[in-house]
């Protein structure tokens, strides 16, 4: 099903498209249809930003499984490091 | 019939007036009597697999329009994109996706051939989006492909972006088919039953086909879950319902 859902934050950094790096502002975060992987839904992240337009977007479509171990490795990587390096 | 056909972008007019892009394909064949098609395309977009079913409705002698619902998020952009695009903003509105759709329509009515009758068929999303359509806008015959949240809302955790809309059955404006999969869960069967029921106490004539072994989306060839079987049944029954109520002159 097109599960509708969608979550939206503002993020600080920068991302490479297909036309090199650009600066990203927002995230959108939404468990549904890929258009590229081999599953009926995964996860997908779109880092745009909106300014640019539409093509200004690095996108990933991952499985739950993977999107799971990606967010505890993030979690993981900055727990690693001193607070004084994160700000 | 030889299938040859001619396939092309072109620009409607669609919801409040705008212009906007959609994807023509039209039979070779001379007819001065065929139905026309309005082709929902599902929420990853107005991308290339959904052109293909464009051109299979005139490859087998209709006139089919796809309009590219995401146009005025992304006008230009490719198809994902477009789609993100579209998602980012809050996705298709109701209102505007039914003057969309009645715009294409009011487009193939005009094409030289065209003997009035138009159809409208969505997958997924479009599933639902063509029934909201056969419900709001003067058509012959509408096809709901496992299109969700007709009947239910969408769950707890689930952000309320569409809303149910079985309340509009007595307006529906033609037969309706729809075509489920027995192992989808969005639309599970028993809520494609109780459309069903809803619609026998509007009197509303439709026919629906549960597939064993099928789920969600299993007319679509580029993914896992295709199921030739139910695929292959699954166009006959289109071919023969659009065959009982497009193929009249008006």
């Amino acid at each position: 099903m097109c599960t509708y859902q969608t979550e939206q934050i503002s993020v600080t950094g920068s991302g490479k498209g297909a036309a090199g790096w650009f600066t990203v502002t927002n995230a959108t975060v939404y468990f549904d249809h890929p258009v590229h992987a081999m599953a009926e839904h995964t996860l997908n992240i779109d880092f745009i930003n909106p300014d640019r337009g539409p093509s200004a977007r690095v996108a990933v479509e991952l499985s739950a499984e993977s999107a799971r171990q990606l967010a505890r490795a993030i979690e993981a990587s900055l727990a690693s490091v001193p607070e004084a390096l994160i700000g | 019939m030889d299938e040859a056909l001619t396939a092309k972008t072109v620009r409607i007019t669609g919801h409040g007036g705008d212009e906007i892009e959609a994807y023509l394909a039209v039979p070779d064949d001379g007819s001065s009597s065929r139905g026309s098609v309005v082709v929902i395309h599902h929420m990853p977009g107005y991308d290339s697999s959904t052109k293909e079913i464009t051109r299979k409705f005139a490859a087998n002698g209709y006139a089919a329009l796809m309009p590219n619902l995401y146009h005025r998020d992304a006008p230009g952009a490719s198809p994902d994109d477009a789609a993100a695009t579209a998602r980012a903003m809050g996705g298709v509105p109701d209102e505007r996706l039914v003057g969309d759709v009645g715009g294409a329509a009011e487009y193939l009515r005009a094409l030289p051939g065209s003997n009035g009758k138009v159809g409208v068929i969505g997958y997924c999303s479009g599933g639902r989006q063509s029934f909201l359509a056969a419900c709001s806008l003067p058509l012959d015959a509408a096809v709901d492909c496992y299109g969700a949240f007709v009947v239910n809302p969408p769950g707890a955790g689930m952000p309320l972006k569409v809303t149910p809309i079985v309340g509009m059955a007595k307006d529906l404006s033609c037969p309706l088919l729809g075509l489920f999969g027995a192992d989808d869960k969005f639309p599970a069967p028993d809520e494609t039953a109780e459309l069903s029921k809803a619609l026998d106490e509007a009197g509303k004539p439709h026919e629906f086909h549960t597939y064993d072994d099928a789920g969600h989306a299993f007319f679509d060839v580029a993914k896992p879950a295709y199921r030739p079987e139910a695929a292959v049944d699954g166009w006959r029954k289109i071919w023969e319902f659009y065959g009982m109520h497009l193929s009249r002159s008006s």
